[in-house]
């Protein structure tokens, strides 16, 4: 194990409940609103705030090495790959996905990602790699919907076109202006990874681009 | 715009998402101390304005985050080559002025054929 510290960035101990956690979106909702699901929508909105972003790097064989042994799951085998797994624990799922040759990034459920953390340094042991918790500086939106697709082909330069992004495939790339990291988890799913500083920015550029479509905000 | 290539991403993407760097194939003094002056003024800031074949340096700046060399014709910017980092180019300035005058030839010599058979025709 190496010796490097580690910080548990979640609020532990009694008083834990007290302390206000604020998603990085809470006051964009605030100020520019959260349009309802209607009969009528086409699109879908959603965020899920507060899960455990970790950025893995390193070799791609000891990674996927420690990845087996902690979480059960490989690394993507190509790039632009996406890989989705079932999280052994109360809640849901998490998945790894290729950001460059010596980068990925592993999503697990919030509040898991300290221990996963702990446990992958404990299996990669003296190897060269770097595993940093990114989770307060970015946020995952989901759309969801028939027109998810045709909000994105109005946002972003890449071809979304099922033919050429099909399911399993994860991209950086440009989004207004911005840069996001486009996931395609499932068939009729679409999920963004932002910077917290750009969340505020591409919720209300998602909302006037999916105004036509009557995009819902569900909470 | 450029439709260009990544070599780790393993598919062309827009240009808006790359940097050029400037000049590939910049190795920085193996011995600096004995190096002139003007070597290193070189170095530093001298670099060539090719017309014709240049070897590129470009980053995927939103994307992979990965430098890598392009080369590319800077009279029709054609891409001629992408390659990664560390690697040689296969097509260079003599090289690809060769296979032009190769081309030209060609060119010349089916002209005189048809020529030549238009005559017979005639």
């Amino acid at each position: 194990m190496s010796n490097a510290q580690q910080f548990d960035t979640r609020p532990a101990g009694e008083h834990a409940s007290e302390i206000a956690v604020e998603s990085p979106l809470a006051y964009s909702m605030h100020r520019s609103g959260a349009p309802k699901v209607k009969a009528d929508t086409r699109v879908t909105l959603r965020e899920r705030a507060f899960l455990g972003h970790l950025t893995l790097r390193g070799g791609a064989i000891v990674l996927d090495e420690a990845l087996r042994d902690v979480l059960g799951m490989s690394l993507p085998g190509e790039p632009l790959g996406l890989v989705q797994a079932s999280f052994d624990g109360p809640a849901g799922e998490c998945s790894i996905q290729w950001l460059s040759p010596d980068e990925w990034l592993l999503i697990v459920p919030g509040g898991e990602e300290f221990d996963v953390e702990r446990r992958l340094r404990e299996a990669l042991g003296d190897a060269h790699f770097a595993i940093s918790n990114v989770s307060g500086g970015q946020t995952l939106l989901e759309l969801k919907g028939e027109a998810a697709r045709e909000v994105l082909m109005k946002s972003v330069a890449y071809d979304v076109h099922p033919r050429h992004f099909p399911v399993g495939k994860a991209v950086t790339t440009v989004f207004a202006k911005a840069s996001v990291i486009l996931r395609r988890p499932s068939e009729e799913r679409w999920e963004l990874v932002v910077r917290r500083s750009f969340a505020d920015y591409t919720y209300r550029w998602l909302l006037d681009a999916g105004e036509e479509f009557g995009i819902g905000v569900e909470r | 715009m450029f439709y260009i290539f990544c070599p780790y991403c393993g598919e062309h993407r827009e240009e808006e998402e790359f940097h050029p760097k400037g000049q590939a194939h910049i190795s920085r003094p193996a011995d600096p101390e004995a190096t002139s002056d003007e070597e290193w003024g070189d170095y530093l800031f001298f670099r060539d304005n090719p017309r014709g074949v240049h070897h590129e340096l470009w980053v995927h700046a939103v994307g992979c985050r990965k430098f890598f060399n392009i080369t590319r014709h800077t009279v029709s910017y054609e891409i001629l080559e992408v390659y990664k980092m560390g690697e040689q180019p296969s097509i260079t300035a003599e090289h690809y002025a060769a296979q032009q005058g190769a081309a030209s030839a060609d060119k010349e010599r089916n002209a005189s054929q048809a020529k030549h058979q238009e005559g017979v025709r005639a």
